[in-house]
């Protein structure tokens, strides 16, 4: 699955995105936020534990429980500010 | 009902804009724009850029479903959003907004419904740098109430 960081979240990781492998470890939005936080610790710990992040999966505004398939994308940001 | 939808780096023309919308159909009886600019001052803060970033894809299909949702409330006749992206500095233009309809109420109140709705949804972000610093704007609770007033 295809994860994508915008922002100042694309900022504190230093990467636009990464391509994750879709498994058990990975079912649902929560369980890939675990998934990301234990292989490349802080500062992704902190920044996807902040209760104002918000998920997409496929372009779509997701739940931590949302389910995931290998052909998704997912991606994480923090609140709007355009206009 | 005509729409048009654009997220873009290049500046846009207010003029161009309403008259595509005033020439679309003879039906049009008024029009209503908003048009937002960068403002050199933000919370007491002398602001020398803004730079703009979004989430290509998502951010189109996140307005084409407010102007779903505007469609629904009022009769329109045509509808453009244009949001600009990239770096922009004070007196540069943002966003446009342009409604028409039949009638100036119908006008007024869907501008102001897709602006708020655009503010509070649409995968933008803006980044303001001043002489001494540059940070991630916060979303502002001010602009959440008056979404959630519709």
């Amino acid at each position: 699955m295809q994860v994508l960081y915008f922002a100042s979240i694309r900022e504190q990781f230093d990467i636009e995105g990464e391509q994750i492998e879709c498994t058990a470890d990975t079912a649902n939005v929560q369980a890939l936020i675990d998934f990301l936080c234990e292989i490349h610790g802080e500062p992704w710990g902190k920044v996807l534990g902040d209760p104002n992040l918000l998920v997409s999966v496929n372009q779509e505004l997701a739940s931590l429980d949302a389910p995931l398939s290998a052909s998704d994308e997912i991606a994480f940001f923090p609140p709007v500010t355009g206009g | 009902m005509k729409r048009f939808v654009s997220i873009q780096t290049e500046d846009f023309s207010i003029e161009l804009e309403t008259n595509q919308l005033r020439t679309a159909t003879p039906e049009v009886g008024g029009i209503a724009t908003f048009t937002g600019l960068v403002s050199d001052l933000n919370r007491d803060q002398k602001i020398e850029s803004l730079l703009l970033e979004h989430y290509p894809g998502m951010t189109e299909k996140q307005l084409e479903q407010i102007i779903d949702q505007a469609q629904l409330r009022w009769n329109l006749l045509g509808v453009r959003v244009i949001h600009r992206v990239g770096l922009l500095h004070p007196r540069d233009q943002i966003v446009f907004v342009g409604v028409s309809s039949r009638h100036r109420k119908e006008c007024f109140e869907a501008c102001q419904f897709i602006m708020d709705y655009l503010k509070t949804q649409a995968t933008i972000w803006k980044k303001e740098s001043s002489q001494e610093k540059s940070e991630w704007l916060s979303a502002r609770e001010s602009d959440r109430i008056e979404q959630q007033k519709w």
